[in-house]
């Protein structure tokens, strides 16, 4: 274990992880907060209730630049990225050419930038980066950004804690993005989370993030939330894990995230994978993520079997746990498609017994984000 | 009279007679965080020395409580099952699991004393 932790990264907020008493976790190759003092229940049910600061400085963030390089980030992605607005984030998938997931990502375009703006996953960055850079050689500019922190501030007192420190940032709404300075600090704020909270994600030089950290924990409302919490709180979001809930084995379709299709991108068939997923988009696939609820209180893990009524089994559990906001156990899984209609009971076989669960829709827990009114 | 012994498993067994009762220790609930579910073992059911026995679950993990020596269980704490949380709050009293009546008083005497777990977990 020592050794481990000798190898493992740091963020710019190690030590303040330490000082706040941060129990810290390898993950992802970095040394990160599980949880604090408070613990992860404590934690998750702060943030759905006021607001929690996550350290996700462990993501990788990217700027690409070139001539069009929202039409050239389209060769990796199914996503419309030539039509994201200006000011405004939006979700894709990264696939590979047979379109398997080979990740999630945000895609920001800064008002009056020509360079798009990208978050992808911790674990996962190094070989985004190096897939993105390869695919798109010669097309476009892709320049990691390892200088930048990211900071996570998640909950329904967000908004007035950020607004008191970046004047302005309570005006916008869901999936938009600024640069605005915060605690005097230059950044790039999106109204974005993984939580189903409304929250903001705020990118700043590494060098800053302790200042800015320190002035939103001063805040009244803000606790300081580690990774344990964060895993509940987008569990009970619907949101998916990379590298659990989808990977390169699923696609689009079966990983139902189909919403993160472009429209135009559907009808032009003009990503990687498209053949298979045209086809999985016409007729359905074999397999389909669906959430999970148990009947009783026990939780089932990931790697849960899960059977239908007969007993035999159909699928297998992705993501599973206790969700502290619902009070109950929780999950999300992989089930042959015939048994992924909501309301389907199925058995989940835990430490040999068979525990009755039925197919739910996501989220389990309401996502409560700022949209903007129509 | 009763003495309590401890496992390297992080369960304490508090022998009164022949009835053993079993729980995890201070440090293992710490470690674990915020209980959210336990199954208890049946009465009935005999178990040896180091067998799964019970499961205690945190908001993020499952673990197996093993018993420290081999019985009949003879009872299990139900309240867990309603207020998990009692095994964070008091988790060497009323958060105790089970209770075994023992087959044989040498396990129990080849446990770690208190003194014992205590410099254990400090080597941790």
């Amino acid at each position: 274990m020592t050794d481990t932790n000798d190898t493992l990264k740091q963020t710019p907020l190690h030590a303040l992880h330490l000082e706040l008493g941060g129990k810290m976790v390898p993950f992802a190759g970095y040394a990160m907060p599980v949880q604090y003092p408070a613990g992860i229940l404590k934690e998750h049910l702060h943030t759905r209730e006021k607001a929690g600061l996550f350290d996700v400085s462990h993501m990788g963030q990217a700027f690409l630049s070139g001539a069009d390089p929202a039409r050239v980030l389209e060769q990796v992605t199914p996503a419309d990225i030539q039509g994201i607005p200006e000011g405004m984030q939006r979700y894709g998938l990264l696939l590979n050419d047979e379109g398997g997931i080979k990740d999630d990502f945000m895609t920001t375009r800064l008002a009056g930038e020509a360079a798009l703006y990208l978050v992808v996953n911790a674990a996962m960055k190094d070989a985004d980066f190096a897939y993105m850079g390869e695919r798109l050689k010669g097309k476009a500019d892709l320049k990691p950004a390892p200088e930048r922190a990211l900071l996570a501030l998640q909950g329904p007192l967000a908004a007035d804690a950020l607004e008191r420190h970046a004047p302005g940032v309570s005006q916008m709404t869901f999936m938009q993005a600024r640069r605005i300075a915060v605690a005097g600090v230059p950044a790039i704020v999106s109204r974005t989370g993984y939580t189903g909270e409304d929250g903001f994600e705020i990118s700043i030089d590494g060098k800053d993030a302790e200042r800015v950290a320190r002035a939103l924990l001063a805040e009244p409302d803000v606790l300081p939330i580690g990774l344990g919490a964060r895993d509940s709180l987008r569990l009970e979001a619907g949101l998916c894990l990379y590298g659990h809930d989808m990977d390169e084995s699923t696609d689009p379709v079966e990983a139902n995230l189909v919403w993160s299709l472009g429209k135009r991108r559907k009808e032009a068939r003009d990503y990687p994978g498209a053949d298979r997923i045209s086809g999985h988009l016409a007729d359905g696939a074999g397999k389909k993520r669906v959430g999970l609820r148990p009947e009783g209180r026990a939780p089932a893990r990931e790697g849960t079997e899960i059977a239908d009524k007969t007993g035999r089994v159909i699928g297998r559990v992705t993501s599973g746990g206790f969700g502290p906001s619902l009070n109950a156990p929780l999950a999300m899984g992989y089930v042959e498609s015939a048994f992924a209609a909501n309301g389907t009971k199925l058995d989940l076989l835990v430490r040999g017994k068979a525990l009755g669960a039925e197919v739910v829709a996501m989220p389990f827990v309401p996502n409560r984000y700022k949209r903007a009114k129509k | 009279m009763s003495e309590v012994r401890f496992t390297d498993q992080h369960e304490w067994v508090r022998l009164e007679g022949d009835e053993a009762t079993v729980g995890i220790t201070r440090h293992a609930a710490e470690q674990l965080g915020d209980v959210v579910f336990v199954e208890l073992p049946q009465a009935g059911r005999k178990v040896g020395a180091g067998a799964e026995a019970a499961v205690v679950e945190s908001v993020k993990a499952a673990s197996e409580v093993y018993a420290p020596v081999g019985g009949e269980v003879t009872a299990a704490n139900g309240a867990l099952e309603a207020e998990p949380a009692k095994v964070n709050e008091d988790p060497e009293g009323a958060g105790w699991f089970f209770k075994l009546k023992l087959a044989d008083k040498a396990e129990f005497a080849k446990l770690m004393d208190a003194a014992a777990y205590q410099e254990f977990v400090k080597g941790l």
